[in-house]
């Protein structure tokens, strides 16, 4: 059932409305499992999309298999998903960095206090990102360092290809999954793919691990997949690259590849005179979990995240 | 008066990326200016550049004292202010969410390192800065409670309020919390204006500057006292939001007094001209902050009040 979950009445004829369906068993929801489903805080995300529209399809393809709830919220950020931006337009504000929100804050803090009000109390929550434009990522799980003996568990479970634990910015405080986390409802944080983008495979990952977890919790007793073991790591097992240099990237590599210590990563090129401003090489040997998409660099930006021999 | 480039790098297609900075003066490192951060914040440029005007006089003017260093770092974001953007040109990252910034991070954090460094030692610094909501306030001070504020000395600046801030977690990555953690006695203060240039308000804040700087014995330099301030804690301060959404006409303004009661705003029907909210005043008070642009929507802050203590 869709039901309004926070509205802001907009200057002129219209109101921004967050939504989400409650999917309940028959017999109803009183004293079940509660499972949420958020996408779209950054309205440039889009990769939980299609996770949102196939949970749904699925489940109602197979309702007598629900015993628990499910509450899919698909677009916390629907002005910035129509606009095509990351922050909320008019206030230019990252959704993800107001939680809890403020009952007497700016109408998006209230929005955002009337979200974490509706979550709160679930069993699980599953945060879904999907990185930004400059910025490709696997399917994997981000918990904060100071949750992990608490999270890890369903973290295993989603089915992504690894488990990150450490201060991704995700999980910092002022994010939804801090505040929730806080407020002593579980709540994971999957990255997976790039923005503006949709990659299916990821979100048909991704679903697997979902109803591997609501099996688990006892909301879903129809068939599921087996899940595959995701690599587990902390901030001191990552390496982060950035180039020095301005310019156009051109990756070497492919994304989720094993390299060796010394391997060519790409270069940085200077489009006025034909010359290579900076090749970038890795100093550690592992696996490449985040490389960059979008071409056009700064000094500065991140080229790609490498899982072993982290510094 | 001496100028120096604290941070450079060549960008892809555009010059180079500059952070100046003005020093005047040499010996101990007293007091350090920070002014826009942000691409929209053409009146905090416009009131560092008449502070080095004003501050290179007196310097030939032998009024600054012995061993006494001032620096002044107008912009720190030049490449957003050229293209009218708000945050950074490409990422829209935010440089005072980006503090203490990381050497070897991503572009605005390695800004943000840079200036930290640039600023830190300095026994007091000033940044002019803007809020996160659109809107025009009475001058005033504002500092961080870190545990290591001063309000004694904010008096010093003779605005007629200082208000006292409870961080909130995005607020512990700014340049004023991380300045105050890093030993600086760090102010910000706040004009009427951000995008547009307000005269009054500019000289206001120049001369409020220039006023403590005499006060710390910095500078010898003759001015009005100023006002005895106020010392507020921004909680105390009352809110008053809208319930509707609609074309904003604005009534009262910064620094008016009110009555409870009184028609404070209203907010017209878009379409039809008609006025479908009267904004009253919930106490006797004065106009701390009010909102500006003309478009608004359902619970907005358009006013903060100061309450009288009795009404």
């Amino acid at each position: 059932m869709l039901e309004t979950v926070a509205s802001c009445t907009l200057a002129v004829d219209e109101k921004a409305v967050i939504k989400k369906n409650r999917l309940a068993p028959r017999d109803g929801a009183e004293g079940k499992k509660r499972i949420a489903i958020v996408t779209g805080i950054h309205g440039d995300e889009l990769e939980g999309q299609y996770v949102c529209y196939e949970l749904i399809r699925r489940i109602n393809g197979g309702y007598a298999d629900l015993n628990g709830i499910v509450d899919v919220y698909p677009m916390l950020n629907p002005l910035g998903a129509d606009a095509v931006t990351r922050q909320i337009p008019m206030f230019d504000l990252d959704m993800n960095r107001i939680f809890p929100g403020s009952e007497s804050g700016s109408p998006w803090e209230h929005m955002a206090k009337k979200v974490l009000d509706d979550i709160t109390g679930a069993d699980l929550c599953i945060d879904i990102h999907s990185s930004d434009i400059f910025l490709r990522e696997i399917p994997q799980v981000r918990i904060a360092a100071e949750e992990k003996m608490r999270l890890l568990p369903f973290a295993k479970r989603l089915n992504c290809d690894f488990v990150w634990v450490g201060s991704s910015s995700a999980v910092r405080p002022s994010s939804l999954s801090y505040a929730l986390n806080s407020a002593g409802t579980p709540c994971l944080v999957v990255e997976m793919g790039a923005g503006m983008r949709i990659t299916k495979e990821y979100g048909d990952q991704l679903l697997d691990g979902i109803f591997a977890i609501m099996s688990d919790m006892g909301i879903w007793s129809g068939p599921v997949r087996e899940v595959s073991n995701p690599i587990v790591s902390s901030d001191g097992e990552v390496t982060i690259i950035h180039c020095n240099k301005s310019g156009v990237f051109m990756p070497a590599i492919r994304h989720w590849i094993g390299i060796c210590e010394g391997d060519h990563i790409g270069d940085i090129l200077n489009v006025y005179t034909g010359e290579i401003e900076e090749e970038i090489f890795s100093p550690v040997s592992g696996m490449v979990f985040t490389l960059r998409e979008y071409p056009v660099v700064s000094s500065g930006s991140l080229i790609a995240r490498i899982l072993g021999g982290g510094r | 008066m001496t100028k120096e480039i604290i941070y450079k790098f060549e960008s892809a297609y555009r010059g180079d990326f500059n952070v100046k900075a003005y020093h005047f003066n040499k010996g101990e490192k007293s007091c350090c200016i920070v002014g826009a951060l942000r691409g929209n914040e053409i009146q905090q440029l416009y009131v560092c550049s008449k502070l080095i005007k004003a501050l290179n006089e007196l310097e030939k003017q032998c009024r600054i004292s012995y061993g006494h260093k001032i620096t002044v770092i107008p912009c720190v974001n030049p490449f957003s202010l050229n293209i009218g953007k708000r945050f950074w040109s490409n990422d829209n990252r935010d440089i005072n969410r980006d503090f203490p910034g990381a050497a070897d991070g991503e572009p605005t954090q390695r800004i943000a390192a840079r200036l930290m460094n640039a600023v830190s030692g300095y026994q007091y610094g000033i940044q002019f800065a803007s809020f996160y909501i659109q809107g025009d306030f009475i001058p005033h001070v504002r500092m961080m409670e870190t545990g290591k504020e001063n309000t004694g000395l904010a008096n010093l600046f003779g605005l007629p309020y200082v208000v006292k801030r409870n961080p909130r977690p995005f607020d512990r990555n700014t340049l004023n919390y991380n300045w105050q953690l890093n030993g600086t006695s760090a102010f910000s203060v706040y004009t009427n204006e951000t995008e547009d240039i307000d005269e009054a308000s500019a000289d206001l804040a120049v001369a409020s500057v220039l006023r403590f700087l005499s006060r710390m014995g910095i500078i010898k330099h003759q001015c009005h006292g100023g006002y005895m301030s106020t010392i507020l804690e921004e909680e105390s301060l009352m809110p008053v939001k809208s319930a509707v959404g609609g074309i904003y006409r604005r009534k009262k303004h910064p620094g008016d007094e009110v009555v409870r009661g009184e028609i404070m705003a209203e907010i017209f029907d878009p379409y039809e001209n008609n006025v479908i909210e009267e904004i009253k005043a919930p106490c006797n008070g004065i106009v701390f902050f009010a909102h500006k642009s003309p478009v608004v929507c359902e619970s907005m802050v358009l006013y903060k009040i100061i309450k009288r203590l009795k009404n």
